[in-house]
């Protein structure tokens, strides 16, 4: 049986509190929500902390409300299930609830938390491995070694992010609302992640996530994700694609945001994506010049499961159909599980 | 003043396992399986990958299914955590087991325990699932041996069985 | 009530271990504690290939709470499943030959300190290239993994020739040609490897195991530990899945044994999961191309077929599959030549070995998907075509092979009638596609693994006087059910209810003989002993209840837990009371009975694997729809027909053939056990070595087909293997039938796919290789046997 090496477990009330318990402890500490992350990469020896500084008996980043002309917030302590249950996402933000209801398996989203999600490590088949495993191959630039080994050239770890509701809430505009005993800080999502497969949040270690805010001007925006993996469960994402767009009055699209993950070690916006569709009718034409320019910015590497052309390849696809069913059916409708097979 | 609680090492920890209050000596660092198989006895909870990646361990939380590999034992305190062991009623299997047992679902056998209780959770809130709401519900527990016909067919039998017993279906 | 004659054979009544399974009661081998018990963990080698010259484990035994370390030097033993192929040592001697291959290993008070030992062991390897390829190992001449074999890299080569294949390719209008690959696979059963050994101050040694082979275990144990086989005791514990995963003796098992002799408490090792990709003993990896000669109108007149086996660092059962590869072709349609060349060769990756359908499915896949690209060619349907030529009942295959009943016409007509083919078949819409294939397979080796002529499965059957029977046999149950097989063969001689019959299987000690759960002979090996058993305690019965009842002995039967007269129904004894009377009478009731399969017609050499009481046959259908954009597949449904014989239990074969299904579903569509460069296997998760879940799950529509095969107890045939065969060629000639393209490779990936539509995906290479020279064999030339053993 594969057993969780020995650390000393530490129990906020606050988000104030852990906070300051991971600063005074640096980089021997970690924060730990549901685990569903954490424990299997500490049982493989991916992590090794000392101390972890768990998030369950916090209560103030819990919740799920709409705040007239606030927006939506989400608490980062909710679960996965809470997040796609919930009334309100799944109406506005069919998006979210299908990103949050596609991780892996109930389960598992009945322990992991969003803000878990959010931060969920990024992933690499040369990295998720037993000790044993990458003693074997060698050890990689992520840990304990200095090369990456799916680009030995490369000088910054290409792990993925693999994080399936990050682009979601990117593609919403969603803020974060983050906590360390130096105060709190409210930044748009987007802005904390780093294209850097070690490096891949810009935020200080000892910062937490109390949640995120979707913001009122999202409420309308048609949204859509979709998700490429093996099979309908358990898999994580070799290719997500989140699509929000605001169509006006006339149909013309007004705002359109698309999202990538598993592309890169950030969620992957598909920046000139506006040019090309914003100003007139979501049509053919667009939406394949859109999912062409998304397809050349997206870079997956051999790393995860699923040949990286092939994933390269069904960027395109993916991406027309989000914007197919965006165009076309309007703003209630979730993402299906566009997993294969 | 603080009030974090740190935990090292082994602790007398208060579980309450199928309905009974339970003292056992665990360590901080044990999961809610290793606990129940190792610390309690209660063997029926298997283990496939300790990973969250199989199945196999699934027990249920408060009612609802989690993986036990992933979760602490530290965690489970003051909850109500329900293995294969409670499932029967005073000595009678429940209307899964039985149902389980009659179809031939449980070929070897071991991923059956995860099964179950994955299936109680969607009976106690769906009483009438659909067959793409028990495919779902079931998608978290993998089974190398029966192809899930029998399985699935066996959790439609139990439905039909409650609904006799309670009187909603003749 | 007696339905067909019977009153609990045919009906579809519960398991006997049903209850206990849903219950959480049963007791796996890991659920297993013993007062003192000590863990061991294996120390592996993270190199693929590398001498060892020295393994020191000082650091290690200085570590609080470390009993005991070994390492090869302490159990140097060569041992194997093969008698001719020991080549696996319980931890290196001198060698490693895969990552993973085992080096040492550790007792210590808790699983942590057993690992935590693993590190301070030192091991002084000298790395070698390894051979990762089937190419690469046959071009290695001179850089040898093993050195015992003939030459270079090859375990064995295999060549024949049955018939004049010349001739039968001279008389075809047309010839047809391919290559084909399938990946390898392992079995993933959800129980991982467990072992638990105690040795007590009267020098005995108990294993328990999660084995599907406890006497084969219990012979390895003795040879390498030096024991008596009297002074050791295998039990083979609830298996919790094997697909032929556990028919070995393995390294983990011999360890716990000789630690436990070495510490004298008992020692358990539980394997994790990621170890369990490099036991493996899996799919073979398989290379092969294939001629078959055709008239117009679909008839074959010749076939040619090579195989190459990847088969990884060790022999296992690689002698037999290799042969498994070219024996079951010509079970299926007439053919009147065949010629058959395989070779398997030694790699640097984890031994394959027997996998559900052990060395057949390969071939299978290869004939069935050349079959549907000759009727395609020649306009023929292809459900149309096989039936044309199915072979005849009693007759005997060009290789010699036996054939009695066969019921794979019925199957054929009966999948194609459920499926509607004739309206769907090169006519669903864009993208939907539907394909068909047949096939068959063994219900029990016709000969055991190390040569002798003892019975290959035994029965003791012992009646209490108190009305009771307890049935004993070595047989295990693997889920499969064997155990209720026994029940309920018992039951139906004896007239008692199932659940009034005790079992006792899989240990060494106190149980007969049985080789094994392998090679689907267990129904059909084991009910016939039991029957025999029951036979022998019957007539003692009779013949005490005929002088009760004052009726002839012959006109006595069982039922309802009576001994009745069949001609004077009211006339009967309950069945405890003539027990009663016949211990009075005979002194302590006991009964015994045997089984050993019939010969078969081919005497040549290699002539071994291939017989077998009774081919079980299969057909089956698959329809499913593949997203031209994507790649993607998802099947829609399967038909599955399948001769079991006579289905001794319905629910039960039903649940072989819905398993055989899903894991050939996994095999064509998402599994892989597949490996780096540096030759460590890429994905030994569960995680990422996918394994279709609920939802990649079609609907599966199984039809029974009885042929009440004079071999089988009762007229059962196997049903735990062979309907795996046809799934996989089913769904490749599917994905032509939907998107017009020909994949050639196992598994069929979305990739693949849309290569193949690009025009890019190449059809695999086969190596050059000098096979060699055929041997020769015709009908006509083999030894005669009756039909009915
Ligand atoms: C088999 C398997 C399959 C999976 N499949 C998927 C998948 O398909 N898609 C997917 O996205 N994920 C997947 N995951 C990853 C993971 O389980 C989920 O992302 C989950 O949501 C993580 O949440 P958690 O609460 O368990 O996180 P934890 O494991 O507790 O934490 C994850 C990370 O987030 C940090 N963290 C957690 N909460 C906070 C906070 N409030 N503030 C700051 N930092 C915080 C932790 O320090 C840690 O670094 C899978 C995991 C497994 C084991
Ligand atoms: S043991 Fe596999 S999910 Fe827990
Ligand atoms: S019954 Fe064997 S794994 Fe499900």
């Amino acid at each position: 049986m594969l057993r969780l090496p020995d650390f000393t477990y530490i129990r906020p009330r606050t988000l104030a509190e852990a906070a300051g318990v991971l600063q005074e402890l640096g980089a021997e500490a970690m924060a730990v929500a549901g685990g569903t992350d954490v424990y299997p990469k500490m049982k493989r020896g991916q992590f090794t902390p000392r101390y972890l500084v768990s998030l369950s008996r916090v209560e103030e980043h819990r919740g799920i409300r709409r705040e007239e002309a606030r927006g939506l917030w989400i608490g980062a302590g909710e679960t996965l299930t809470a997040v796609a249950g919930h009334a309100t996402v799944r109406r506005e933000f069919p998006a979210l609830a299908a990103a949050a209801g596609l991780v892996s398996t109930l389960q598992l989203r009945n322990a992991g938390t969003i803000g878990g999600n959010l931060f969920v490590d990024t992933r690499c088949n040369y990295y998720d491995q037993s000790f044993f495993w990458r003693q074997a191959v060698g050890f990689c630039l992520k840990k304990d070694g200095d090369i990456c080994l799916v680009a030995p050239k490369s000088r910054v770890c290409l792990a993925i992010c693999s994080s399936d509701t990050a682009p979601v809430l990117s593609s919403l505009g969603a803020e974060a609302v983050l906590v360390s005993a130096r105060g709190n800080r409210r930044v748009p999502l987007e802005t904390l992640y780093r294209d850097d497969g070690i490096d891949y949040l810009a935020k200080r270690p000892d910062e937490l996530l109390q949640g995120v805010w979707i913001p009122e001007s999202s409420f309308g925006w048609r949204n859509v994700y979709l998700k490429l993996r093996r099979r309908g469960s358990f898999d994580f994402p070799v290719l997500g694609v989140a699509a929000a767009l605001r169509l006006g009055a006339a149909g013309a699209c007004e705002a359109v945001r698309i999202v990538l993950t598993a592309v890169a070690s950030a969620p992957k916006v598909v920046e000139d994506a506006p040019r090309v569709l914003c100003g007139k009718p979501v049509d053919a034409a667009a939406i394949e010049e859109a999912a062409e320019l998304a397809m050349r910015v997206s870079h997956p590497l051999d790393n995860a499961d699923m040949d990286y052309w092939y994933r390269k390849r069904m960027t395109r696809v993916y991406v027309t159909r989000a914007l197919r069913q965006l165009a076309e059916v309007g703003a209630t409708t979730a993402g299906p599980d566009a997993a294969p097979v | 003043m603080s009030t974090s609680e740190t935990i090292t090492g082994k602790r007398l920890m208060r579980l309450r396992v199928n309905g009974e209050p339970h003292e056992v000596a665990g360590h901080v660092t044990h999961s809610l399986l290793e606990v129940l198989r190792e610390e309690m006895a209660l063997t029926g909870t298997k283990h496939g990958c300790e990973l969250g990646e199989c199945g196999t361990c699934t027990v249920l939380v408060d009612g609802e299914p989690v993986y036990s590999c992933l979760m602490l034992a530290v965690e489970a305190e003051g909850r109500e955590i329900t293995t294969v062991e409670g499932l029967a009623l005073q000595g009678r299997p429940h209307p899964l087991q039985r149902a389980f047992s009659d179809l031939g679902a449980a070929q070897c056998g071991y991923c059956i325990p995860g099964i179950l209780l994955a299936a109680k959770a969607l009976l106690d809130k769906q009483p009438n699932p659909a067959r793409a709401d028990i495919e779902e519900a079931l998608s978290g527990n993998l089974c190398r041996c029966t192809g899930y016909t029998k399985i699935i067919e066996a959790v439609e039998q139990a439905v039909r069985e409650v609904q006799v017993q309670e009187g909603t279906r003749a | 009530m007696k339905k067909n004659g019977f009153s609990v054979i045919g009906k579809p009544l519960p398991r006997i271990d049903g209850p206990a399974k849903c219950a959480g009661d049963t007791r796996y081998a890991d659920d297993m504690v013993l007062p003192r018990m000590l863990f061991s963990r294996l120390l592996r080698s993270p190199h693929p290939h590398a001498l060892v010259h020295g393994v020191s484990a000082k650091r290690a035994l200085e570590l609080p709470g470390v009993h005991a370390v070994i390492t090869g030097a302490d159990v140097p033993t060569k041992f194997g499943i093969m008698p001719s192929t020991q080549d696996e040592e319980a931890l290196a001697v001198d060698k490693v030959r895969y990552v993973g291959d085992p080096v040492a290993a550790v007792a210590a008070v808790s699983e942590d300190a057993a690992e935590e030992a693993l590190g301070l062991i030192e091991v002084d390897y000298q790395v070698l290239d390894p051979i990762l390829s089937i190419e690469g190992a046959l071009a290695a001449e001179d850089h040898r993994i093993h050195t015992w074999n003939r030459h270079a890299n090859i375990q064995k080569a295999v060549s024949f020739e049955f018939g004049d294949v010349d001739a039968g390719f001279a008389e075809a209008d047309e010839v047809f040609e391919g290559t084909y690959f399938f990946q390898g696979n392992t079995h993933l059963p959800m129980e991982q490897y467990c072992a638990l050994a105690s040795y007590t101050p009267d020098g005995k040694l108990t294993l328990w195991s999660s084995t599907q082979t406890p006497h084969y275990v219990h012979r390895a144990l003795s040879r390498v530990l030096g024991l008596p086989m009297g002074h050791i005791r295998v039990v083979a514990t609830p298996v919790g899945g094997g697909f032929g995963g556990k028919s070995d003796p393995f390294s983990h098992e011999i360890a716990v044994a000789k630690l436990a002799m070495i510490t004298g408490r008992p020692v358990k090792i539980t394997l994790n999961r990621e170890e369990s990709f490099y036991v493996h003993r899996g799919r073979h990896p398989v290379k092969m191309w294939m001629r078959t000669g055709v008239k117009r109108d679909g008839t074959l007149t010749g076939m040619w077929f090579r195989s190459f086996l990847d088969g990884g660092g060790y022999s296992s059962y690689g002698l037999a599959t290799v042969y498994y590869t070219g024996a079951l072709q010509t079970v299926t349609y007439e053919l009147p030549a065949y010629k058959f060349e395989g070779v398997r060769v030694f790699t640097n990756k984890p031994p394959c070995g027997p996998k559900r359908g052990h060395g057949t499915p390969q071939p299978r896949f290869a004939m069935e998907v050349q079959l549907d690209e000759i009727a395609e060619k020649l306009g023929l349907d292809p459900v149309e075509m096989r039936l044309k030529q199915v072979v005849a009942p009693d007759s005997v295959t060009v290789n010699g092979l036996r054939v009695s009943t066969i019921g794979l016409r019925e199957c054929i007509e009966k999948v194609a009638e459920r499926s509607g083919w004739k309206d769907k078949h090169r006519a669903l819409p864009d993208g939907h596609g539907i394909g068909f294939a047949a096939s068959s397979y063994i219900s029990g080796a016709g000969l055991p693994i190390y040569w002798n002529d003892m019975p290959h499965s035994g029965v003791q059957l012992r009646a209490d006087r108190g009305g009771g029977v307890t049935v004993f046999c070595g047989s295990t149950d693997i889920g499969q059910g064997s155990d209720s097989i026994l029940a309920f063969a018992v039951a139906e001689e004896l007239g008692l209810q199932p659940e009034d019959v005790r079992v006792v299987t899989a240990d060494t000690d106190l149980t007969p003989v049985d080789l094994g759960s392998y090679s689907s002979r267990v129904t059909v090996m084991t009910g016939n002993a039991a029957i025999q058993a029951c036979g022998n305690l019957k007539e003692r019965l009779f013949e005490v209840a005929s002088e009760v009842l004052e009726v002839p002995a012959d006109d006595l039967e069982m039922e309802e837990g009576h001994v009745r007269s069949r001609s004077l129904p009211d006339l009967g004894l309950a069945f405890a009371e003539c027990v009663e009377r016949a211990e009075t009478r005979f002194g302590t009731l006991g009964a015994t009975g045997s089984y050993r399969p019939p010969r078969h017609p081919g005497d040549y050499k290699g002539a071994g694997v291939g017989p077998t009481p009774s081919y079980s046959y299969s057909a089956a259908v698959v329809e499913l729809h593949c997203d031209a954009d994507t790649g993607e597949i998802r099947i829609d449904k399967v038909w599955i027909a399948h001769d079991c014989g006579r289905a001794f239990n319905p629910l039960w074969v039903e649940g072989q053939v819905e398993g055989s299904v899903y894991m050939a579903l996994g095999e064509v569509l998402m599994e892989e056990q597949i490996f780096r460069k540096s030759g460590v296997h890429k994905i030994p998760s569960i995680l990422e070595y996918k394994s279709p879940t609920t939802l990649e799950t079609p609907p599966i529509e199984t039809i029974l087909v009885e042929t009440d095969d004079p071999e089988g107890p009762f007229g059962a045939k196997e049903a735990g293997q062979g309907p795996l065969l046809p799934v996989i060629p089913a769904v490749s000639n599917a994905v032509y039938d939907a998107v017009g393209v020909r994949i050639h490779e196992i598994p069929i990936t979305p990739d693949k796919i849309l290569r193949a539509l690009d025009q890019r995906l190449k059809d695999p290479t086969v190596p050059d290789f000098a096979f060699p020279a055929p041997i020769r064999w015709a009908p006509g030339q083999g030894v005669e046997v009756p039909q009915k053993s």
